[in-house]
Order: structure tokens, then sequence, then C-alpha cells
């Protein structure tokens, strides 16, 4: 067993030491009953290195890789180029090794990384301030809800139709039992976000409104109008971004009135990984800092008056606050963190702006592509790198049908809504700098065929 | 380390008492380097990657929405980026330099296996909403370590998508509180003892519980009769620790449970510490309903710095039918099913509270626990757990001697030994052993936790210890107890050799800097 260093000899010594005759006797607070005589039945025992790396491989081959097949999926996870000096820099045992930063003086590198990141997160989501991140956006998204009713004493949340689903269940799921409300608003498959119709929702109860930017159909809110109705009733806007990427190309939510703003950060740096783990952003005015859930790094000086790095306003945290605590998380995603962080580093605001200009493109090219297919119709009259086309029929078989054809071709409405039939007919299709034009043609053929009923 | 005497020597100081604390025009000391941030690196128009030139226009439509100017944000070139974050690597302390001994936390090896199991395309490089049909081997790798964590836990059911050990805390609740609910009744409150977890009473309060402490025996663990005398029909459950945070198996344990089931209450257990126990006791055996399994400390997933977590949650008979969505589960034919909303109802799940987070779970966490899991096996993980706690106990006896140890003589410690800083002389504490312990090449032990011992020093050294590893931490121990009971000054200001002095939090909290501003920089 490579991973235990101890000898026979060794263990027999140190009981010697400890003056026990054997390792059983130390486990004699255990109840007798309760002891397992030997190795849990029906579990293999240990395997060598290539086994276990046979057995492995064996499994990731069943499935078939983005990198793979033609690839349009989004919808709240985005596959990008991650430059190859990303991985490896998170990968030197020093930052994948190391404990959350409760020793400063020897985490300098990790904290130095986490104010790094808060400002750079802070800057593209056009906030004051921004924590040293969540575990991922939908969570963030909830953490969000309950600190506006924090900040507002209030207890009712108005979602948009636009916010991605499984955002819109996390935030239902944990209302119903802390005794929030949601007033969610149904999604509606039309060219333009709700906006009007989140507004009409606002009211002197309302607590915080939630709009997604862009949202998971790809259309584009108008965040200055919803955060100034909000604003007037005296609640906040907390605008919701799943793709970062966008904001090298539309305008920072918090230049146009977000009073908090939470975001899925895996787009950069960090890679899809069937769903986590991922990376969530979460900035805010600076007035409500102190009502923020997660950790916070700030910047201080040592006994020699040299700037060094701490996590601090933990008396807003678990461990110190307990029950009355902003959150009870004690740990957030600081490898992800620093992925995105040096991912965010290499390109820089021109490059991601660059980014952006290049995905928007794609994302051009390819709705041109379907718009040309009989019966195919492109929902959005404004997007980034994402949109919904509406096909003639379902679209979650069709999704299964380009799939026989080793073509990844979206997110049908149909697997984010079930029973939603108004919006069975619905794909989201997202492109992106790593979308080729050979993709852009495999796509449309294949849609083509089968759409057309034409056999594989 | 007897270097370090009464007599006025300083680290910085030579053999012959000449200052060798000398500035250099850099800022660097050799190879101790000192690093600027990238907003004082960088210039505007550099960038890091190479693209192609966008082509064409953006759509009309997009016009209005565009942003007036690039976001504010540096860039570096290649070659500098990958300066700037090798040179900060080296100012962190990490489980590849040396033990991390904190008590509670457990930091193990990481095997590279893991790492590059995890980054096979076909788990590292898939969208979660793929169509099932070309995810079958992901979703058998998820349910293949779903049915170890079951096996090992004597357990009926699990849910996999909570993100961290916090997160499943509170999956476990909103589980205890949906069977509640579904048996018609309101029950609001949860017991916590004293040694808990700071998370547990934060995770019952944000999943709408109120709260109320368990005294700790003067053995440090929980108070049996008081527990029982507070239980009633408005008790939801009592979240409890065990192995606890004194280190030490709760003996009670079944006895707990039984009282809690017979009150009509629910048992969560921290399972942070189940690394101690795993293949020597089965936690559904001894009558828990729900437990978070912390993936990085019981199948050495990386801490990388605070995070990702992962924290699947062990359910029993009682709570399985609530656990969240989604779920794996395989049917006759061997295939793995994805299972959401809509097809709940079929697998025989229709009591499902709801979804915790969006998508399935941490699989990358998962690929990694399970490579773990599959090289050691169940013979593997049981001598873990029996090293882990040998371990343990070699410290233990061998500092009881130099430092108080409260739980000496309550039985052998579990994983974690307990030291507190009483009988050290006056103005020494706790924090200067921790500091103490970087100067000596060791990142401190857990401080100041758990709460019911005063000036708590946690020690657990985990299996992946090396004997030799454990005696030379346990001579720095030793060293530092001797100075501290000689009133050594300089142990008052540790550390000495780290990229930096003690930092000041107070100032931090004050007056805090959250973001790099051009005028504050230097």
């Amino acid at each position: 067993m490579r991973y235990l260093p101890l000898t026979p000899a060794e263990r027999a010594e140190m009981l010697g030491v400890i003056g026990v005759d054997s390792v059983d006797a130390l486990f004699e607070d255990v109840p007798a009953a309760a002891r397992l005589p030997g190795p849990v039945p029906g579990l293999p025992l240990h395997a060598s290195e290539m086994a276990v790396e046979r057995h492995m491989s064996a499994l990731a081959a069943k499935n078939l890789s983005a990198g793979a097949a033609p690839f349009f999926l989004g919808a709240g996870a985005y596959r990008h180029h991650v430059p190859a000096s990303v991985d490896h820099l998170i990968q030197r045992g020093e930052f994948l090794t190391a404990y959350t930063p409760y020793q400063p003086e020897i985490a300098q590198g990790t904290l130095q990384v986490l104010f790094e990141f808060q400002t750079q997160v802070a800057r593209l989501l056009g906030t004051d301030v921004a924590n040293a991140s969540m575990y991922d956006g939908s969570t963030g998204c909830w953490e969000a809800v309950a600190m506006a009713a924090r900040v507002t004493r209030r207890r009712k949340a108005v979602i948009s139709g636009g916010l991605h689903p499984h955002y819109v269940e996390t935030c239902r799921t944990m209302a119903h039992f802390t005794g929030d409300v949601i007033d969610a608003r149904a999604p509606q498959l039309s060219g333009s976000a709700d906006d009007a119709e989140v507004i009409a929702a606002i009211d002197g109860e309302t607590s915080c409104v939630v709009v997604q930017y862009p949202d998971v159909l790809g259309r584009i809110p108008d965040l200055a109008a919803i955060a100034a109705a909000a604003q007037a009733k005296g609640a906040l806007l907390i605008a919701v971004v799943t793709e970062p990427v966008a904001l090298g190309l539309i305008e920072a939510p918090g230049h146009i009135g977000a009073d908090i703003v939470v975001g899925e950060g895996q787009s950069l740096g960090v890679g899809l990984n069937f769903g986590g783990p991922h990376l969530g952003l979460f900035g805010c005015r600076e007035k409500y800092v102190r009502q923020m859930p997660g950790r916070l790094c700030g910047q201080t000086v040592d006994a020699e008056g040299k700037r060094g790095f701490v996590l601090t306003l933990s008396t807003r945290e678990q461990h110190i606050r307990r029950e009355k605590a902003t959150s009870n998380i004690c740990t957030n995603a600081g490898l992800c963190a620093l992925a995105f962080s040096i991912h965010m580093t290499l390109l820089g605001g021109e490059g991601l702006a660059k980014l952006a200009r290049l995905n928007h493109q794609a994302a051009r090219r390819t709705a041109d592509a379907l718009a040309a297919i009989p019966g195919v119709s492109v929902l959005n009259d404004a997007y980034v790198n994402e949109f919904t086309v509406v096909l003639p029929r379902d679209a979650r078989e069709v999704v299964r049908e380009l799939a026989d054809r080793r073509v990844l071709g979206g997110v049908s409405l149909g697997r984010l809504y079930p029973g939603e039939t108004s919006l069975a007919n619905g794909l989201v299709v997202c492109a992106s700098e790593l979308t080729t034009d050979e993709d852009i043609a495999a796509l449309a053929s294949a849609l083509s065929e089968v759409l057309e009923g034409v056999p594989a | 380390m007897n270097a370090v005497n009464a007599s006025g020597w300083r680290p910085e100081m030579g053999a012959a008492g000449e200052d060798l604390n000398l500035a250099t025009a850099s800022g660097d000391r050799g190879l101790a380097l000192e690093e600027k941030l990238i907003f004082e690196l960088g210039r505007p128009g550099t960038c890091g990657v190479d693209m192609d030139e966008p082509r064409g226009e953006v759509l009309p439509g997009l016009t209005r929405f565009l942003r007036k100017a690039a976001p504010a944000l540096p860039g570096l070139s290649e070659p500098e980026t990958v300066r700037h974050y090798t040179r900060l690597s080296r100012q962190n302390y990490a489980i590849d330099l040396g033990p991390f001994p904190l008590g509670s936390c457990t930091m193990k090896h990481n095997p590279r296996l893991n790492e590059k199991m995890a980054r096979l395309p076909g788990f590292a490089d898939v969208h979660p909403l793929q169509p099932q049909q070309t995810v079958r081997g992901a979703l058998e790798a998820i349910n293949e370590l779903a049915h170890w964590l079951i096996e090992l836990t004597g357990m009926h059911g699990v849910a996999m998508t909570p993100k961290a050990g916090a997160h499943g805390e509170l999956c476990g609740l909103l589980c205890i509180k949906a069977a509640i609910e579904a048996r018609g009744e309101d029950r609001k409150l949860i017991l916590v003892p004293e040694s808990a977890h700071g998370t547990n009473p934060a995770t019952a309060a944000f999943a709408g519980f109120s709260v109320e402490s368990i005294p700790a025996t003067e053995d440090g663990r929980v108070d049996l009769q008081a527990l029982i005398g507070r239980l009633g029909p408005d008790v939801a459950g009592v979240m409890i620790t065990n192995p606890n945070t004194c280190g030490l198996f709760e003996r009670d344990m079944k006895a707990i449970s039984d009282a809690v089931h017979a009150a009509g209450g629910y048992v969560y257990c921290d399972g942070a510490n189940f690394n101690a126990v795993v293949g020597k006791v089965r936690p559904g055996d001894l009558g828990i309903d729900a437990m978070h399994i912390n993936l990085h400390k019981t199948f050495s997933t990386p801490h990388g710095g605070g995070g990702p977590g992962s924290g699947p949650v062990v359910l029993s008979e009682a709570l399985s039918p609530f656990g969240p969505l989604p779920f794996t589960a395989k049917t006759a034919d061997g295939v793995v099913h994805l299972v959401e909303e809509e097809d709940a109802e079929g697998f025989g799940h229709s009591q499902a509270f709801g979804r915790m987070a969006a998508f399935h779970g941490q699989m990358g966490m998962f690929t990694r626990a399970l490579t773990y899991i599959l090289g050691h096996g169940a013979d593997g993980l049981r001598q873990a757990a029996e090293d882990a706690v040998l371990n343990a106990n070699y410290v233990l006896r061998s500092l009881e001697d130099v430092l108080n140890a409260p739980f000496a003589k309550a039985g052998p410690c579990m994983h974690e030994a307990l030291f507190s800083d009483d009988g050290l002389p006056e103005g020494f504490t706790t924090l200067d052993i921790a500091k103490g312990l970087i100067d000596e090449g060791f990142h401190p032990m857990t401080v100041y936790f758990p709460l019911v011992v005063h000036g708590a020093m946690l020690v657990e050294p985990t299996e992946t210890e090396s004997k030799d590893g454990l005696d030379r931490f346990i001579g720095s121990m030793r060293s530092l107890a001797a100075r501290a009971r000689n009133a050594d000054p300089s142990l008052k200001s540790a550390p000495h050799h780290a990229p930096r002095r003690r930092l000041d939090e107070t100032l931090a909290a004050r007056k805090p800097v959250l973001t790099w501003k051009e005028s504050a920089g230097e």
C-alpha cells in the first residue's frame, strides 16, 4: 500500500511507546458490537496503480468528450480554450496541496492570489468589492437572495423567467425551508427578455429582483430599467452572469445598477468537469460588505511593515458567529479561483474583449447557418455567444438523434424545463472561439438530416 | 533544535552576533522572492493568449448593450504569468512540503494518480447537460463511488450533489426537515453539542431551524443525560461529531441514537472525522440517519488552498426517499441513469426535496476519490484508519509529559490528539507555539479549537506521515515547549523564517482593503 509509510516493525515499536499490545486496543471505546472484524464485505481489495488506471480509463472511454465532436452546449456551463500554462500552474504542489490560508505568514501565495482574484472579479462585474469565491453560480445565487433579505429585512424575491432553471430550483428548495417567498416568473419562448413582467411584479415586500444577464435563452435584459424600478421600491437588483466571457462585450452589471452581481466563473480556466467543481463569483456594493457571505481576503502589514494579506472580516463567519453567521460556508473554491485568475491574467481586459468578440462572431455564423435550414428560426435579435432556435419538433428528441450522429448540438429546453410543453421545441445553441467552420457545417448538415427524417 | 536559547541569540544573527537581516535593493533575499501584484506588473494592451482576429461586425441588436471600454484588467505575457504564479507558489506551505497536523481539518498526501485520472477527457471535458447516451461512463463512475460510500458506512442511500462539507450538512438537515414535514409535524429545534464544528449551528440556522447547545462532560464527550433530558416533541434532531472534536469516540453513540429516535428525532453525524474509523466501524450500525463525507479528508482529494470540496451525504432508510435531485440509479439491465425531476417517481423517489445546486455534483472530486479508494481497497482503507489512530496516539503519548493533554486519561484518542496551553508560563500561549512551529518547518496544528478546551492545540498527523516525520515533529514540539518554559522571548515574535512576520489582522478588519486601487498601490 504505497500511500502508507509505516512498516510492521515501526508499528510494533510505536505500540510499545503507547503501551498497548495491538492497534485494536486503541479502538476500545468503540462498542464491540459495532467493530468490524475485517475489511467491509462486498468491496474489492487494494489494486495496483496500473489496474486502477485501466479501470478508470475504461470508464472515461465510454463518454463522448466535448473535444471529440462538434460541440454546441452552453446553458450554464461553457467550453473555452484554456491556455496550457493554467493547468500547469494550478498543479504546482504548493497551490494544489495547500490548506485554507488560516496561517497567513506561510500562505501568502494563496492569499495574494485571492486578493488579485477579488480585484479582477470586482472589475469584471463592475462592483466595488468581491469575495474570494463561492462553490458555484447556483449556490451563490441563493446566497445573494439570502443576503438581500438581511439587507432589506424583507423575504420576497422576484425572479425573472430568464434565470437558469437550476438556479431557480436551488432558490426554491432553500426558500421552502427558510420561509422565504420566491415569486418566479414563468419562462417564455419569446424574442426578448421578460423585463416588463419582472418590473410589474416588484412591490413593497420585495427584497430583491434576480435577473440573469444574458439570460438562459441568450437574451439580454435591460438591467438599468429593472434596477431603477427595483430601487424605487427599496429592493435590490441581483444580476446573475453564467457566462463571464460575455462581459468582454456587454456592459458590466455593476455599472448599470446591479447591487449584487453573482456569477459562474467556470468559463475561464476551470473546464466543464461534467458539472463540477465550478466557481462562484460574488460582488456587491461596498456598503453591504459586512452582510456578504463567504471568505474575504484583505491587505495589511506585518510586524516589519511589509505588505501582506490575511483572511478578514471573519466576525461574519460560522466559526465565530455560529448560528448568527452570514452563511454556513467554511471553504471556497480556491483552486478554481486560482485557475480563473491565471486565465484572466493571461487575457487581460483587452484579451477578454477580443475573446468575447470571437465568440460572438462564431455564434453569428452558427445562427446564420441554422436559420437557413427550413423550419428552423432564430428566436433572439440580440445575443453574445448563445442563442435559442425554435425547431419544428421536440428538441429533446432532436438532440438525441444528433448525438447518434456524434454531434453535440445544444441544450434542449425540454431538458431544462421538463413538462413545459410550450418550450419543447426550443434549443439553446452556444458557440465559442473553439467552434470551427467545419463544426458549424457538421451541425447544420446533421440537423437538416434529422429534421427531414433521413436515417443515419 | 537547540541553537535557540535564552542567551539573546536571534535567528537573524550570525554566530558572531552581527545583523544578517540586511536590506536588499530588490526586496528579495536570495531565493526568498518578493512578488508584486499583477496590477503593478501589467501594462495596458498586453495579452498572453494568441487568438485569431475577429471577423465581421457585431449583431445590430447588440449595439445598445456594448460596453464602453474593455474591463480595466491588466494582462501579462505568458512568461510573466508563469513566473508570477510560480514565485507566489513559493510563499505557500503545502502538504507536498511537509505535514499539516491540522486536527479536524485533516490534510493527507494527495496522490498524483488522482489528478491524472480526473483529467481524462472523458471525465474533465464533458458537459453536464450532454445526452445521457454520451456520458454512460461518467454516470457509472458516480454510481461506483456511491456504492463504496454506502457499503463503507452501512447506510441505505447517498446524495452526491452537495458541493462541500458544509453544503452536505445543509443537505442532511433538509432531508431531516423534509421527513418531518412528510410526517405532518412541525419540529423546529436542532440540538448541537458544544464541541461541534462552527458550521453545524450555522447550517442548522441556515436551514431554518433554531439551535440549542448541549454541554460536554468532563471527559470531553456529549453529556448523554443532558441530551436525553432535552429531547421532546419540538426536537427535529441532533448534530453530533463522531469521533468528536476532542479526538474521542462517542462511546454512547448507539444510546444517543436510540434516545433521539424514540423521541421522534433524527441523528445527523458530522462525518469530517470519518477517516479515523473508515473500514473499522459503520456509522449505520450506530443508528446515524445522515452523515456528510468530506472527500478531501477521508479520500485524499486536494484542498487547493480552500477547496473545491465535495460533501456526499449518506442517508438511512428513513431519510433516503427525501434526498435531493438529481441522482444516479442502476436499472436491472446494468445501465446507470441520471434521474432528474421528471423521472424521479419512476425510480421510487417521489419525495425528493428538490435541487441544491446546478448540475449533479463535483465530478472532478468524485473521480479523484474513486481512484484513491480503488487503490486502497477495503483492506487498505481499514489499514489507513488504523495507522491514523496509531500515529495520533503515538504523538499524544510522546508529548503528554511536556504539554497539558486534558483528555489523555479519557481513553485512547482516535485520529487526533488534543493539548492545551495550560501550564505554559504567563504570557506564552498556543499562538506562540503555533507560530514557532512555522520556524521549525511545520504547518501549525489547529489552534483554539475545540472551544471546550482553553488554548486548544489539536494535532492530527494522518496515516500518510512516516514515523521518522512524526519523530521530527515531536522533537520540534518538545523544543518549543521547553522554550516557552524558559520564557524565551524570541518565541513571542515568531515566525522569524517565514515570508512574512506576524501579520496585523486587526488592521485588516478595522480598515478593510479588499481590492487593489491605483492610489493605494506602492
